[in-house]
């Protein structure tokens, strides 16, 4: 359903639009003003006048729309007044330099999540709850059979899947920014890369071109990683077997794959947690490791928003604001609209421009 | 049942051959005798009993909880299998696990407990119990269980249990661990292994299976019921050259048959009883009395192979195959649908003659004991090719030039095709390419137009995978509105994992109408359907049934007004029809 006409925030063809700040949030379509919740490509789209963003994302975002973009960095928790409305970026939990999106005007204050996550990750700020009259909120994961364990047990399977095979090569598929440096970080946090353990000196994780290219902002923001080394810098003929692979999803039906003999393959993913996701991949091994809220995860954050009401976007919108209706008695809908909804499984990076089907501005 | 979680999950999460093997022998060797003999039969897929249905573990589920049934619903969509969708609930359903329960008990380890003792007390005790009673019993055993084995009780407790492994892997193992030969290791497990009932040799039954599994080879004595393991047959491949011949050797070094389209039996004389055995090891005696009641006139130690087929008295040619499925449904026939749908046994092999195991004898010369043994018999004396037991029927083939005429003839003989046998052939052990194939006629064909999509399950759920098609009720005129489409046929199969994912977008992006899980999509897409016959039905709105429908292609170079009509499938039937009207020649009959 479309947002309710005066309201702070409105559906426009290039995305959620504050006419107050006169800015757009993730917009679809270049605009003159962009507030950036995190730099994944469905997110951040190049062309826009101005762009606002965290810091830490920085280097990302130049990377990824143009090293000359007019980009303004802000701090986590700092109030920015932008035409007529008070703005501040909060912790999302999702990725490097990801945040929700405060906006307030004429007595009014809108909280967009972006995509966050609720569970610890070493390799980024922890999601900072934060109160708004009207919360708009993810749902990739919206259903109750979602519901994540920490991070730190994930990677344990990890390392435990990737050390049972010292014959073979290990190629774990990770989406390339944000998965691969979370299950990196947390397979440091394990000892990974120190001297006598996996992963140390001459048996460096092996990271393919796409990941490689996302190091060095981490790095850079102080995120303790392990070693690592490009797949492509590696010399002829040096053996592979026990060695660890960082790619990409869509590397696993690549001709690049073809470099390696007979390994095992795993995917890291919250979509891993139903079976039938995982073979229809043709994945031998999933392991089950989100970005996104889990249920419980998007419950307590539309709670903890303490909001009168709730827009859902993303995965199954109408589903959570049913449930949020219906069970927990908040008034909630889900919005329609250009979010990429059907996303299931895919890379946020390879999705394509969701299609802006939505109405035009309200006058 | 800890470790049999963890074989499945081992299993579920490797895709080598080699890797599955060496898990399955390796469970095999640690397994306590009497586990091992329920997971083997649960890996073969035998346990098919369903205790409790998944409507009923949903609505546990779901009782006390603050869950909504239709979000459980949509669960279910996104998961496409109850047992899981449960399994990953529970969680959240449940989140004081390995916390005492509400009246203060403690959830017990039931993960230690040994798997023969779920599959045998645990299980069936839970599922003999009713109301609430039987809730608070299952979710007692859900309490006890992490979610992985928690599946696989669900699964169990549903009679879906499958595990993706070939039979032939799991002999594999077996025959590593035992160093049994796989083909005497399958006859044994034919009929299934005895895991119930009262001890054995002062041993658990199901120990005691095991035991007699892993005896040492000779002094087999089994049950007097128990089937040998069936020989299959491969698909002829059309040969590079079209002037090669089709198989090595000259025409007469094989033996052609009629291929039926019945179901595969196994019928025993022995001991005075007899048994009848289908090609999925069920044993349906009782679904064919008539039948068991003709195997008494044959001498005591006798195995035919064989089709059961419906075949009325008189008639030139068995009935079609949807007559066969009216009497398969019923586990005891009443005397109307024994008169409407009359059984025979058409014979083709004989694999035992005086207790003696024929098979490593020459098809020939089994054959040949085959036709005098049922010559023998007081029936077939009268009437030779109408008794109950009747012989599958030789068909000439002296050279390789006659096989596509002699094909050619298999519809008006109410078969599915022809069966090449090599004569100097022992009779296998399972799928061994080389001794026997099947010739089948070409499908039909029609180009019809999908017209709805429901998502699949498993594998396939949250795709849009089971489609329905339609046809045209009369040759649309160009330029005019187009007539109605009447729907035909569905189908599951045939596109391959990219034509799918490719078609779900497009359903995604075309649907006109939700009717709950059903999307009706924009009549746009022509597919050709290839399938194995079709009759007059009733029971469809089209007036026609088809057998075996399957996806041949994604016409995509096909407007959807170009699509076949009812028209050109009424006259599909009719050229059956008249084949078999004018096919009462059929050679050899």
């Amino acid at each position: 359903m479309p947002l309710p006409a005066g309201s702070l925030l409105e559906l426009t063809p290039q995305g959620l639009y504050c006419r107050a700040a006169a800015a757009w949030i993730d917009p679809w379509r270049p605009v003159p003003r962009a507030l950036i919740s995190h730099a994944h490509a469905d997110h951040a789209r190049p062309g826009c006048g101005e762009y606002w963003a965290i810091g830490s994302s920085e280097g990302i975002l130049r990377q990824r729309l143009g090293a000359t973009i007019n980009l303004i960095p802000v701090d986590y928790g700092q109030a920015h007044r932008i035409g007529d409305a008070r703005v501040s970026f909060h912790a999302a939990g999702h990725v490097l330099g990801s945040a929700q999106i405060r906006l307030e005007a004429g007595g009014e204050s809108w909280l967009v999540s972006g995509d966050y996550k609720r569970c610890a990750d070493p390799s980024c700020a922890p999601f900072e709850p934060v109160g708004a009259d009207v919360f708009i909120t993810e749902a990739t994961f919206g259903l109750p059979i979602y519901r994540w364990q920490g991070g730190t047990a994930v990677a344990q399977e990890i390392l435990a899947w990737w050390q049972a095979a010292p014959e073979q090569t290990s190629v774990l598929f990770c989406y390339a920014f944000g998965k691969a440096q979370r299950v990196l970080a947390e397979l440091a946090a394990l000892g990974v890369g120190q001297a006598g353990q996996p992963g140390a000196e001459g048996g460096e994780i092996l990271l393919h071109g796409a990941v490689q290219a996302l190091m060095e902002p981490y790095r850079e923001a102080g995120v303790a990683l392990p070693p690592t080394r490009p797949v492509s810098e590696l010399a002829r003929g040096e053996s592979l077997a026990g060695r660890l692979v960082i790619a990409p999803p869509a590397a696993q039906r690549a001709p690049w794959m073809r470099r390696f003999q007979r390994p095992q393959t795993a995917f890291v993913s919250g979509w891993m947690a139903v079976r039938g996701a995982r073979r229809r991949r043709g994945i031998e091994r999933g392991f089950v490791l989100s970005d996104h809220a889990d249920w419980p995860g998007l419950l307590q954050s539309v709670r903890q928003s303490g909001a009168r009401q709730v827009y859902v976007t993303h995965g199954n919108s109408d589903g959570l604001a049913r449930y949020l209706r219906e069970v927990e008695a908040i008034s909630a809908e889900p919005l329609e609209g250009g979010f990429s909804a059907e996303r299931g499984g895919e890379d946020p990076d390879g999705a394509e421009p969701a299609p802006p089907a939505v109405a035009p501005p309200l006058a | 049942m800890r470790r049999f979680t963890a074989l499945f999950g081992e299993l579920d999460a490797c895709s080598g051959t080699s890797a599955r093997v060496e898990a399955l022998a390796a469970y095999f060797a640690a397994a306590a005798p009497a586990d091992a003999a329920w997971a083997l039969h649960l890996l073969l897929g035998k346990q098919r009993r369903r205790l409790i249905t998944g409507r009923r573990l949903r609505q546990i589920a779901l009782e006390g909880s603050t869950l909504p049934e239709w979000l459980f619903d949509d669960c279910y969509a996104q998961v496409g299998d109850t047992a899981e969708t449960i399994a990953l609930l529970w969680r959240q359903l449940e989140p004081e696990q390995g916390r005492p329960a509400a009246d203060g008990s403690l959830p017990e380890p039931l993960l230690e407990q040994p798997l023969h003792r779920w599959m045998a007390e645990l299980l069936p005790a839970a599922a003999a119990l009713e109301g609430a009673e039987q809730a608070q019993a299952v979710r007692r055993l859900w309490r006890g269980l992490e979610p992985g084995a928690l599946l696989v009780a669900n699964k169990l407790f549903t009679g879906g249990f499958r595990v993706g492994v070939a039979q032939g892997l799991v002999l594999r193992a077996l025959s590593q661990v035992s160093g049994l030969e796989p083909s005497l290791l399958a006859h044994r497990l034919m009929g299934g292994l005895q895991l119930a009932g009262p001890e054995r040799d002062s041993r658990h039954p199901a120990a005691a299976a095991w035991h007699a599994l892993l005896a040492p080879a000779g002094g087999e004595d089994g049950p007097i019921s128990r089937p040998y393991p069936f020989c299959l047959a491969s698909p002829l491949e059309p040969p590079d050259d079209p002037g090669d011949p089709p198989l090595p050797g000259p025409a007469g070094a094989w033996l052609a048959e009629w291929k039926w389209d019945g179901i595969r039996g196994q019928l025993i004389r022995r001991g005075g009883e007899g048994f009848l055995w289908s090609r999925g090891e069920e044993l349906i005696n009782a679904a064919f009395p008539e039948l068991i009641a003709a195997a008494a006139a044959l001498p005591d130690g006798s195995v035919l192979d064989g089709e059961v087929l419906v075949w009325p008295e008189g008639a030139e040619r068995p009935a079609p195959f949807a007559q066969l499925q009216r009497r398969l449904g019923r586990r005891a026939p009443g005397r109307a649908l024994l008169a409407a749908c009359p059984a025979v046994f058409v014979a083709y092999d004989l694999l035992e003659r005086d207790g003696e195991d024929w098979r490593p004898r020459p098809l020939s010369q089994r054959r040949a004991a085959l036709e005098s043994l049922l010559q023998e018999l007081p029936a077939a004396a009268a009437t030779p090719a109408a008794g109950l037991l009747r012989l599958s029927p030789q068909l000439p083939l002296p050279a390789w030039d006659g096989l596509e005429p002699l094909r050619q003839q298999a519809r008006s003989a109410g078969a599915e095709g022809l069966m090449l046998k090599a004569a100097a052939s022992p009779y296998g052990v399972g799928r061994r390419r080389g001794a026997w194939w099947k010739h089948k006629l070409e499908p039909l064909r029609l180009d019809a137009v999908l017209v709805y999509a429901q998502a699949g399950s498993g594998r396939r759920a949250n795709l849009f995978t089971d489609y329905t098609f339609a046809l045209w009720s009369e040759a649309p005129p160009p330029e005019a509105p187009a007539p109605a489409l009447v729907t035909f046929a569905k189908a599951y199969s045939g596109l391959g994992d990219a034509e799918i994912a490719e078609l779900d977008r497009w359903i995604r992006s075309h649907t006109i109408e939700r009717f709950g899980p059903v999307r009706a999509v924009e009549p746009l897409q022509v597919f050709e359907l290839a399938f194995e016959g079709l009759q007059p039905s009733r029971r469809h709105r089209s007036g026609i049934a088809v057998r075996f429908p399957r996806i041949a292609r994604w016409r995509r170079d096909k407007p959807a007004r170009e699509a076949d009509t009812l028209a050109s499938a009424l006259a599909l039937l009719q050229v059956a029809d008249g084949a078999q009207a004018s096919g009462d020649g059929a050679p050899g009959c």
